[in-house]
C-alpha cells in the first residue's frame, strides 16, 4: 500500500537529520513587493524553530528519496540498511515547501535525494523542483541543494541559476577514511566538483562585457559537511582539512557532524553517544582561524595528540600556553592582540576600539560591552586594575575547569 | 520649574521627537522633564498638560546624526517607561558631545543599544515565531488565500516587523493580531493599528504535518535542551503548534537511543543485494591502451607518489600535441591551475600565453607542462599561498616528466625556473649563468633555460620588471628562432 504524505514526510525528514547544516543566511536580498509573489531573503537568516537537540530549524530538510545505490557505512540510508524507503514526487516537494512557507514555518527548502538510478537522473529532479520553484510558483524563499558530485556540469550550472546555495559534503576528513567508509566515493571527485563550483561562481560574479552585470549563481556560495568520531582523525587533521577547503574552494562554511548513532547501523561502527563536545570545540577552533586571526597549527599545538582540550575552549586554552604574551593592555594593544584575548569578540574588540578614543578604559567599561570579567581579568590591564601576576598562577588553569561533577549514590 | 510630558508611547518615534525638539530648542536639561505614557498615567495627567517651553532666542538649530535616529527608532518600541527619559538625555548629550554614540561603554549609550538589541530581538523572533493559519474561503469564492496569526511580542514593534510580512508574503492575504497591536495586508494596502487585539481561536490543518516534520527532523541522540530553550524560550510556545510536542520528545529521546542501540544491525534487504548485483555487472569504463598517452594521463590522475596529492584538487598533467617538437616546463599547478585541471592558464599563464602571442608561437603547437604535477600550498584565510616543492617531490614527480618526456619525444626543451632545470637536469645551478643559451643534451635535444612567468610578476619594483619582462620576451624570441 502506498505510504500517506505524512508518513513520507516523516521518513524522508528522518533520513535527512544528519546534515548539520541549516543556514538561510549570506545570499542576496529580495523580497517579493515587484513581482507580488511569495517570499524574500533578508540577509541574516531565520531559525523558525528549535528541536531539543538544540538545532535551529530554518529550512524544510528532506530527500527526495531514501533509496540509494550507495553503501556508505556511516549513512542512515545506504543501500544495505532496513530503515523504511520512501519517495516524494517533485510536485509534492513543491507542494509542501510552499504550505510550509505560507504558515511561516520555514525559511526555504534544503533539497538532498538519495542517488537513485544515476547521478544525473537524481540531479535532474532537484534542479526540477528548483526551477519550478523559482519559475512557476515565484517563490522567492531560499533553496539550498545538496549537489552530486558525479552528476553533468550542465545541471549543476543550471542549479546554481535558481539555487541560493549549493554543497557537497566531503564525508570524512581524510581520503583513506572516505576509502574505507564509503567506497563508493571518491574524494578526488568531490574536490573537483567544489573546484569546478568556485570557477563557476567566480567566473558569474565578473560583470558581463554587455551589460556590465553580475550574472546571479548560487549567491549564497558553497558549503561542506565532515562527519566527526566516525573515523580516527584527530581534530588537527580534520581542522587541516577544513582550512584546505576554505582556502581551496571559497567555501562558505565547513559544518561539522559529530557522527550519531543511526537505526539499523552497520557493523562496522560503534554505537557510540555522539561527541558533542568535540563538535562544539572544532566549531569554536572554525571561528578562531575565519575571524580572529589564528592559524591552526597555533589551535592544536596545545595538547600533543593533536586533539582540542574538551574542558577549555581553544582560545583560552591557547591563552594558557602563552601566558608570556598577557597580560594585554587594552588602553593601548593592537586590534590583533586584543582579538587574542580569551573573552574578547570580534564586537567587543569592535566597541573597545572605538569607545578608547573617548577615554582610558576601566573594569566596568568591559561589563558594559557584555564581557565576563570572570574570564579576561587574569589576562587584561586597564585603568585601575593589573592582574598582580594572576598570569604566572599555576591554579589558572583550574580556575576555568569545569568543576568536578559530584558522583551520586545509587 | 519641572514639567510633565505624556505620550501614547506605542513604538511611535515622531510623538517623542516633537516633544524632545522643543525641550531642547529651549535648552531644557533632562533633570526637569517627567515623561509619562498614557498607561501609566493615573488620571491626573492627560495629553491636556503637555506644554513645550518657549524656544530659546534665536532657536538653536537642532540636528542630529542619522545613527541617533536609527537607534532611537529601535529604543522607542522598547516597553521600558525609561525609554524617553534614556533618548532624551542622549539627545541632550549628543548635542554637546558629537562622537558620543561611538562611545560603546558609555552608560547612556549602551543602556540605548541594550533596549535596541532587545528590540531587534523582539522583532527576530516575531519573524520567526508567527504562525499563520489558513481560513476557508467561502463556499464558491475564489481569489486570494487569506491568513491570520495571533502574536505576543515583548515590545511595541508590530508597525516596525509589519513591512517585513509585507515583502514576504505578497501573494495572500494576511492580519496578524497582537495584544500591542494589528497589522493587515490585502494586496494593496498595508494597515497597522496600536489597539490591542484578542486572541482568535484558529485551526489549521497543514499544522500536522508541521508537527511531524517537526518530530522526525530531532535527533534523539544529541538531546541539548538549554540550547533550545534560550533561542525558543517557554514564552513562546503557547502560540507555536509544534511546541505541544517537545516534553514528550525529552522524556523519550533516551529510551529511543537505547532502542535503537539494542537492536542489532540486521541482514540487509534483497534491494540491496539487486543494487550490488547490478553493479558489479555494470562493464568498467574503457581503458586507453597501455603505452598511449592517454593511458599515461589516466594513469596520473591517481598518482599517489608523494604526500601533496591528497591535498590538491588533482593531478595537472602536461597538455598539447603528442609529437610536439618543443616542450616548455614550469614548476607546478598554481591555484587556477589546480581547480582547472590544466597548466598555465592562471595570472602565469596569462602573461606566458601573451608572450607567446607577441614573438608569434602558436601555444596549440606546443607540449607545456610543470616538474610537479599537484599545487602544493599553504591555506591562508580564504586563500592559497604557493610553496615550493621540496628535492624530494621534484625527485618523485619526475618518473612523470620523464614518461612525457619518452612519448612526446621534443627536439627542444624549455625549462622556466630552477626546478624545471633540477627535474631535467638534477642540477642545482643559478639561472643566470645559463639563461638564454641553447645547451645541447643527450639524444640530439637541446636544452634553453629562462625564467618562470610567474617571478615575473611577484617583483615589486615597475622599473626592473619592464627590464625581466623585456628579457624574458627576448628569451621566448630565442626559443623560436631555435624552433
Amino acid at each position: 500500500m502506498k505510504k500517506s504524505l505524512k508518513e513520507r514526510l516523516a521518513i524522508l525528514s528522518d533520513a535527512a537529520k544528519y546534515d548539520a547544516s541549516c543556514a538561510s543566511s549570506g545570499t542576496t536580498k529580495r523580497d517579493s513587493s515587484a513581482s507580488g509573489g511569495l517570499g524574500s531573503t533578508e540577509g541574516s537568516g531565520i531559525c523558525h524553530a528549535y528541536a531539543p537537540d538544540g538545532r535551529c530549524i530554518s529550512l524544510l530538510k528532506i530527500l527526495l528519496t531514501n533509496f540509494c545505490i550507495y553503501d556508505c557505512a556511516y549513512c542512515i540510508n545506504r543501500s544495505s540498511s532496513n530503515v523504511e524507503r520512501a519517495r516524494f514526487t517533485p510536485e509534492e516537494v513543491i507542494w509542501l515547501t510552499l504550505e510550509f512557507y505560507r504558515r511561516n514555518y520555514i525559511e526555504g527548502l534544503f533539497l538532498s535525494s538519495g542517488i537513485i538510478r544515476s547521478s544525473d537522473h537524481t540531479m535532474e529532479e532537484m534542479v526540477r523542483i528548483a526551477r519550478e520553484l523559482r519559475t512557476i510558483h515565484n517563490f522567492r524563499g531560499y533553496i539550498h541543494l545538496k549537489s552530486i558530485p558525479e552528476a553533468s556540469g550542465r545541471l549543476i550550472e543550471e542549479a546554481g541559476l535558481y539555487a541560493d546555495r549549493l554543497s557537497i559534503n566531503i564525508e570524512l576528513p581524510t581520503d583513506a577514511g572516505i576509502g574505507r567508509f564509503a567506497p563508493e566515493k571518491q574524494p578526488d571527485n568531490i574536490r573537483r566538483s567544489m573546484g569546478n563550483l568556485r570557477l563557476k561562481i567566480e567566473e558569474m560574479a565578473e560583470p558581463t562585457l554587455q551589460t556590465k552585470r553580475r550574472r546571479k549563481f548560487a549567491p549564497a556560495g558553497q558549503s561542506t559537511q565532515m562527519i566527526v568520531g566516525a573515523d580516527g582523525a584527530d581534530d588537527a587533521t580534520i581542522l587541516g582539512t577544513s582550512a584546505r577547503l576554505y582556502g581551496s574552494y571559497g567555501l562558505k562554511r565547513v559544518y561539522y557532524s559529530a557522527f550519531s548513532p543511526i537505526p539499523d547501523s552497520s557493523k562496522t561502527l560503534p554505537l557510540i553517544k555522539p561527541p558533542l563536545m568535540r563538535e562544539h570545540r572544532l566549531y569554536q577552533a572554525d571561528w578562531l582561524y575565519r575571524f580572529y586571526g589564528f592559524d591552526i597549527g597555533e589551535i592544536t599545538s596545545g595538547q600533543s595528540d593533536g586533539m582540542l582540550d574538551l574542558d577549555l575552549d581553544p582560545k583560552l586554552a591557547w591563552a594558557l600556553g602563552h601566558r608570556d604574551r598577557f597580560p594585554v593592555d587594552i588602553n593601548r594593544a593592537e586590534k590583533e592582540t586584543l582579538l587574542r584575548v580569551p573573552g574578547f569578540g570580534t564586537k567587543t574588540v569592535k566597541g573597545i576600539l572605538s569607545s578608547r578614543r573617548f577615554r582610558r578604559l576601566r573594569l566596568d567599561d568591559l561589563k558594559r560591552l557584555g564581557v565576563s570579567l570572570r574570564k579576561v581579568q587574569p589576562f587584561v590591564v586597564c585603568e585601575g586594575w593589573t592582574p598582580h601576576r594572576l598570569v604566572d598562577r599555576s591554579d589558572l588553569r583550574a580556575m576555568f575547569q569545569p568543576k568536578p561533577e559530584q558522583l551520586s549514590l545509587l | 520649574m519641572m514639567y510633565r510630558y505624556s505620550l501614547r508611547g506605542r513604538g511611535d518615534l515622531i510623538e517623542w521627537r516633537d516633544a524632545a525638539r522643543g525641550f531642547l530648542s529651549a535648552g531644557i536639561v533632562p533633570e526637569y522633564i517627567e515623561w509619562r505614557t498614557m498607561d501609566d498615567a493615573d488620571g491626573l495627567f492627560g495629553f491636556d498638560d503637555n506644554r513645550l517651553p518657549e524656544p530659546a532666542d534665536p532657536p538653536p538649530r537642532v540636528t542630529v546624526s542619522a545613527s541617533f535616529i536609527r537607534l532611537a527608532e529601535a529604543v522607542i518600541c522598547h516597553s521600558d517607561p525609561t525609554r524617553f527619559t534614556l533618548l532624551y538625555r542622549l539627545l541632550f548629550r549628543l548635542f554637546h558631545s558629537h562622537g558620543l554614540l561611538n562611545m560603546a561603554v558609555d552608560r547612556d549609550v549602551s543602556a540605548a543599544r541594550r533596549m535596541a538589541k532587545s528590540v531587534g530581538r523582539d522583532y527576530h523572533k516575531m519573524t520567526a515565531f508567527v504562525r499563520f493559519k489558513e481560513l476557508a474561503l467561502p463556499e464558491g469564492a475564489a481569489g486570494r488565500r487569506r491568513f491570520v496569526a495571533w502574536f505576543e511580542p515583548d515590545h511595541f514593534i508590530v508597525e516596525r516587523v509589519a513591512p517585513f510580512f509585507q515583502r514576504r508574503f505578497t501573494d495572500m492575504d494576511w492580519l496578524i493580531l497582537t495584544p500591542k497591536g494589528s497589522a493587515s495586508w490585502n494586496g494593496e494596502e498595508l494597515r497597522t493599528t496600536d489597539d490591542p487585539a484578542e486572541k482568535p481561536d484558529l485551526r489549521d490543518d497543514t499544522d500536522d504535518l508541521w508537527r511531524t516534520y517537526y518530530a522526525s527532523i530531532f535527533n534523539p541522540a544529541r538531546l541539548k535542551v538549554k540550547m533550545m530553550m534560550t533561542e525558543m524560550p517557554k514564552k513562546y510556545w503557547k502560540n507555536l503548534p509544534e511546541a505541544e510536542l517537545i516534553p514528550g520528545m525529552i522524556a523519550k529521546a533516551e529510551a529511543n537511543v537505547l532502542a535503537m542501540a539494542a537492536r542489532q544491525a540486521s541482514e540487509p534487504l534483497p534491494f540491496h543485494h539487486r543494487i550490488q548485483e547490478a553493479a558489479a555487472k555494470v562493464p568498467a569504463a574503457p581503458q586507453p591502451a597501455a603505452g598511449t598517452f592517454a593511458a599515461l594521463k589516466e594513469e596520473a590522475r591517481s598518482c599517489t607518489l608523494c604526500d601533496i596529492h591528497c591535498l590538491a584538487t588533482q593531478t595537472v598533467f602536461g597538455e598539447g600535441p603528442e609529437d610536439a617538437q618543443t616542450m616548455f616546463i614550469g614548476e607546478q599547478p598554481g591555484d587556477q591551475e589546480d581547480l582547472a585541471g590544466r597548466p598555465f592558464v592562471g595570472p602565469a599563464g596569462r602573461l606566458f600565453n601573451d608572450t607567446l602571442a607577441q614573438v608569434g608561437i602558436e601555444r596549440d603547437r606546443l607540449y607545456v607542462t610543470n616538474a610537479v604535477k599537484h599545487f602544493k600550498y599553504q591555506p591562508r584565510g580564504k586563500r592559497r599561498i604557493h610553496q615550493k616543492p621540496n628535492m624530494g617531490e621534484v625527485r618523485q614527480c619526475r618518473w612523470w616528466l620523464t614518461k612525457e618526456l619518452e612519448l612526446v619525444k621534443p627536439k627542444l626543451i624549455v625549462a622556466m625556473g630552477a626546478t624545471a632545470l633540477f627535474a631535467l637536469t638534477d642540477m642545482r645551478q643559478k639561472l643566470e649563468d645559463i639563461r638564454s643559451e641553447p645547451i645541447a643534451m643527450e639524444e640530439g635535444r637541446t636544452l634553453f633555460v629562462t625564467v618562470h612567468p610567474s617571478y615575473l610578476l611577484r617583483i615589486p619594483d615597475e622599473g626592473l620588471k619592464r627590464e625581466e619582462l623585456a628579457r624574458f620576451r627576448e628569451d621566448i624570441a630565442s626559443v623560436k628562432r631555435l624552433m
